[in-house]
């Protein structure tokens, strides 16, 4: 596969995940259960905001059509966006959106421990950037995770519910296509197979202190990574989207 | 957001910069002293305004009582002489 091409999809499935993230977040906002939360929760979806234009800002250099970031977030249809299925998936209940956003902290903070040692500088200077935030978004989401797991009986119940049903969206990541492997090659990323390790512990460490079981595999979904995603993902873009969709190029 | 009302509430303290003595900045809910740090890293130190968080329960500050004010400071008002303003200030000193 052409460098260019593989390194652009890469920087596209990073950006798109932060993205597509802090979308689903902002939706909480106003509506936390408590205020403290609601501003934390803010917080970080903003962090994944700024990190999602880092990446989209880049990967369009490396375009190198001249899309900026505001063109690639506005501007690409659903199978064009590159987020894994985690991210996409409903935020239910405020459980359900912490079970999401502990399982996605744990493979993100992984991720861009890799990339800081990426052979590409541009990218391992954001993930350097990135990677201290992301140490506080998991932190924060292990915390919630214990709290509500060796919380009550109905929370208990609830966070494993959560857990169990978003456990088929935690595979696709550690899949490698022609993309991954192309970057491994090169050194841009870390191979997606070798964060299954790390992640598999970070989460059974803080399911065990949320009295929380590790669900059993019973086989999983893939293909946001290619572009294939969940109908979820069509109703956050006409949101996000919305007002560049009705009003092309409009500034303010 | 009725759980605030279960939640305890937390006197938060920020130091601005070293040097400096940590300063009341406010007060939120949290569940223990480890969220009560979380949370006022999220309310009040958003924009970069602090290098130290201290966080104590409000429950646990012993303060002195309204009805006590004449006794307690009232005699203070009239010995000026206590103020250190008969002394030359040293040129380099800061944050006297």
């Amino acid at each position: 596969m052409d460098s260019k091409l593989s390194k652009f999809q890469y920087l596209l499935r990073l950006s798109d995940n932060c993205l597509v993230l802090s979308q689903q977040l902002a939706a909480w906002c106003g509506h936390g259960p408590a205020l403290e939360e609601d501003l934390a929760l803010t917080n970080v979806a903003l962090d994944l905001l700024g990190q999602a234009r880092l990446w989209l800002t880049y990967a369009g250099e490396v375009e190198g059509l001249g899309r900026d970031e505001d063109a690639l977030a506005y501007g690409r249809d659903g199978p064009d966006f590159r987020n894994l299925l985690l991210v996409e998936q409903p935020n239910g209940h405020y459980g359900n959106t912490v079970a999401r956003q502990f399982l996605f902290d744990a493979w993100h903070q992984h991720l861009l421990a890799g990339l800081c040692q990426s052979s590409d500088p541009r990218i391992a200077e954001i993930a350097q950037k990135a990677v201290k935030e992301v140490r506080y978004h998991v932190e924060r989401s292990a915390g919630l995770m214990i709290a509500l797991g060796d919380g009550t009986e109905l929370s208990h119940d609830r966070m494993q519910e959560a857990v169990n049903k978003l456990w088929p969206y935690t595979n696709e990541w550690f899949e490698s296509d022609a993309v991954d492997v192309q970057c491994a090659a090169e050194g841009v990323a870390p191979a997606a197979s070798s964060l299954s390790a790390p992640w598999r512990a970070s989460v059974e460490a803080v399911l065990n202190r949320a009295t929380l079981a590790m669900p059993a595999y019973t086989g999983h979904q893939r293909g946001g990574k290619q572009g294939m995603h969940s109908e979820h993902l069509g109703h956050l873009l006409t949101s996000l989207q919305f007002v560049q969709r009705t009003y092309p190029g409009a500034q303010w | 957001m009725t759980q605030n009302n279960e939640w305890p509430l937390w006197e938060i303290f920020i130091r601005s910069q070293h040097g400096l003595a940590h300063k009341h900045v406010g007060s939120l809910h949290a569940v223990d002293g480890a969220s009560a740090v979380q949370h006022a890293r999220d309310v009040y130190t958003r924009r970069n305004e602090g290098v130290s968080i201290w966080v104590v329960r409000a429950g646990d500050i012993v303060a002195s009582s309204p009805g006590d004010k004449e006794a307690l400071f009232d005699p203070a008002q009239t010995k000026t002489y206590r103020h250190p303003t008969f002394y030359p200030t040293p040129d380099g000193v800061k944050n006297l």
